[in-house]
């Protein structure tokens, strides 16, 4: 009996702490923020809980409704470059040689180990006017043109007088690069985890029985990842939707996303109300997300599960 | 017997050597041949390189060295889905997302089968491995017999000139494996296909195979028809892993005969005995053609010796009786043939062996 106490003390020693954690710092401020979402601005600082739609009605705004489309769209062409680029790097990873194999997991997760922010502006550093990317294209430029002068072209100035460095910076496709390359890991990781599963003699049978690589691919591969396709989707797709500091330093000002918006409210606008309204959208589209992948999978479980 | 002086091998290798990276060698020059519907076997202890070997027949390991010939032509370097040869895996890989009937369909609608044909002929391939009924199941809803029988089913399916399988009957439970024995050895014959069984199951080769190539660290030591293998192994490893035999050391020097030397064993003193090989050799006897009597036998030819009974070892239609002569250890089995008889031979009884010396063997290594 007395080690039973025991064991109920050291229960609740490992339960309070996080317990106490997850609601101080996590429920108690997303029930007031979901509070403040029924309120209404009263003077600077004040807000007034009057149980009224109309921050969710406002959110409605074709403007706001604008940059929701938008930055889903964006999330959506992240999650797809992400897909087909992690696919030939998963199975790359997966049939390397298994030292070769280590090393790649290694580069491939060595980015989480630095700060967002510091890699954000590595690769501002990497696409500005006087960028990497940049003077690679006139080293380029250069040689091509002395190779032009060398067979007795060059006075045509056929790629142009001057090398025109590329405006890559600042817009959208800025944006897509830099939550392309923040987000990759996320793909890569659940799509090798799912890969490397497979049983080998799955692709063998197929190739067996005939199939070429592409057949095999599509029919026994991607089907058989299909729950790590699913994970890498969901979170690559989530924190893109909500990406605040990829648009914030990369995009120019047509390129702002959903979260760069919801700040705004919060500190230059001071409008909590529309903020939290705001943000809590962006909440009920995830957890929608969330909810159509826990349908499928179900779906893929019913119809026979991967070994 | 009667396959290996036929006309054209279906299956022809010839100085086949496997070195994975690592310099790990696990086949070695090996050469064989395998005719038209022939149930072959490949049998050998773990890691002897008999999955190595069905593996380069089914183009998932390319040989270093030497040609492998399917049906007259040089399949050495084809890719695995251009071969008219299927594989049975040992983890049978049925495929988990597809229904039975598809799994057996998957080689047809890779080879553009008209839908029809493909329907047909799937419900005739179940129909062969009697799972006529479950095409719509899911893998998942089978039993492991079940799963291996889709296997079959998808493999023969193709209608393959050859069909390799690998240890196709280790993953079962010991009354299913015997059952499963019998069904596969009906089905060969039923659909005449050549079959190329990787076993490490000695019994398991002996009960299904017309031929048997005894595999050892990469090399072949002897082809043979399971009779051959038993009563005439070329060597004492073959011997020793077919079956159960006595070996005793001993020296042997040439003798008048012909293929028979003269050997000299303790405790049995100089015979002559089949055999070619001179200098230390084994002298090799099967326990059930050793006589085991309580009174000196009376046929004075025979070699004998007397000992005494040290265990019995009961296995229902015969027993083990292991005598002790003069320190050497020597079984002979005993036919339980009668009720009433199982009592003759105790723990301690002086007895005495003999055997003919035609059933004895000198081996060599
Ligand atoms: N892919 C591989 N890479 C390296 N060594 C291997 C590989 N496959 C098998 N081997 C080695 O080759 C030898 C023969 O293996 P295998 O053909 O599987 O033998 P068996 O089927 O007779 O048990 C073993 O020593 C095994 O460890
Ligand atoms: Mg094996």
């Amino acid at each position: 009996m007395d080690s039973w106490r025991q064991h109920r003390s050291a229960f609740w020693a490992a339960f309070t702490a996080p317990t106490f954690w997850l609601v101080v710092f996590f429920l108690i401020p997303l029930s007031l923020l979901w509070l403040f979402s029924f309120g209404e601005k009263e003077g600077i600082t004040g807000i007034n809980i009057t149980w009224t739609l109309k921050q969710y009605a406002r959110a409605l705004d074709p403007l706001y409704l604008g940059i929701f489309a938008k930055s889903l769209w964006m999330a959506f062409l992240t999650t797809l470059i992400c897909l087909i680029i992690a696919f030939p790097v998963a199975i790359a990873i997966v049939f390397a040689p298994p030292k070769a194999r280590l090393w790649l997991l290694l580069l491939i997760i060595l980015p989480f180990w630095t700060n967002l922010l510091i890699r954000t502006y590595a690769l501002i550093a990497v696409l500005r006017t006087r960028g990497q990317v940049n003077f690679g294209l006139e080293w380029m430029w250069e040689h091509a043109n002395s190779f032009l002068t060398l067979v007795g072209l060059g006075s045509y100035n056929l790629l142009g007088a001057d090398f025109e460095p590329l405006g890559m910076l600042y817009n959208n496709s800025a944006v897509l690069i830099g939550l392309v390359y923040v987000h990759l890991p996320f793909m890569v990781l659940p799509l090798y985890a799912a890969l490397d599963r497979l049983d080998r003699s799955y692709m063998e049978a197929s190739f067996d029985l005939g199939a070429g690589h592409i057949r095999t691919f599509r029919s026994i591969i991607i089907p058989l990842a299909l729950p790590g396709i699913a994970s890498g989707i969901v979170i690559t797709f989530i924190p893109a939707m909500g990406s605040y500091l990829t648009p914030d330093l990369l995009g120019g000002t047509d390129s702002q996303m959903i979260a760069n918006v919801i700040e705004r409210q919060f500190k230059s606008a001071n409008d909590w109300p529309f903020g939290a309204a705001l943000s809590f959208i962006l909440m009920y589209v995830t957890f929608f997300g969330l909810a159509l992948r826990a349908v499928l999978s179900k779906r893929e479980k019913m119809g026979g599960k991967a070994a | 017997m009667t396959s290996s002086t036929q006309s054209d091998p279906i299956i022809k290798i010839d100085q086949v050597s496997k070195t994975y990276p690592g310099d790990v060698q696990a086949v070695k020059n090996v050469s064989l041949e395998v005719h038209q519907g022939e149930f072959f076997a490949l049998l050998g202890p773990s890691g002897c390189g008999k999955t190595t070997l069905l593996r380069m027949l089914a183009g998932f390991e390319i040989p270093n060295e030497g040609t492998i010939m399917i049906d007259g032509e040089d399949m050495t370097d084809v890719q695995p889905n251009a071969r008219c040869v299927n594989m049975v895996f040992q983890s049978y890989a049925v495929f988990p997302h597809m229904t039975v009937a598809e799994n057996v369909g998957y080689g047809l609608k890779v080879d553009r089968v008209k839908k029809k044909e493909i329907q047909e002929r799937v419900a005739e391939a179940l129909e062969l491995v009697r799972l006529g009924d479950l095409g719509a199941r899911m893998p998942d809803e089978l039993s492991g017999g079940q799963r291996q029988r889709v296997a079959l089913a998808r493999a023969l399916v193709k209608r393959p000139k050859v069909l390799l399988l690998d240890e196709p009957l280790s993953a079962l439970d010991a009354k299913l494996r015997e059952a499963m024995q019998m069904e596969l050895v009906r089905l060969q014959k039923t659909v005449g296909i050549t079959f190329i069984i990787v076993t490490h199951d000695q019994s398991e080769a002996l009960s299904m195979a017309n031929r048997i190539a005894v595999m050892e660290g990469g090399t072949v030591r002897q082809i043979a028809t399971p009779e051959e293998l038993y009563e005439d192994p070329n060597s004492r490893f073959v011997a020793d892993f077919i079956g159960q035999i006595n070996l005793f050391d001993g020296t042997a020097v040439a003798s008048q005969t012909e293929e028979k030397v003269c050997a000299t064993v303790e405790p049995f003193g100089t015979m002559e005995i089949w055999g070619e090989t001179l200098g230390p050799v084994s002298l090799a006897i099967r326990p059930e053609k050793i006589n085991i009597d309580i009174e000196k036998p009376t046929t004075s030819e025979h070699p004998m010796a007397q000992g005494t009974v040290t265990d019995i070892a009961y296995y229902g239609g015969y027993s083990n009786v292991f005598v002790d002569v003069a320190g050497t250890r020597i079984m002979a089995e005993v036919s339980n043939d009668t009720r009433i008889r199982s009592s003759t031979f105790e723990r301690g009884t002086k007895v005495w062996i003999s055997f003919n010396a035609e059933d004895a063997l000198a081996l060599g290594d």
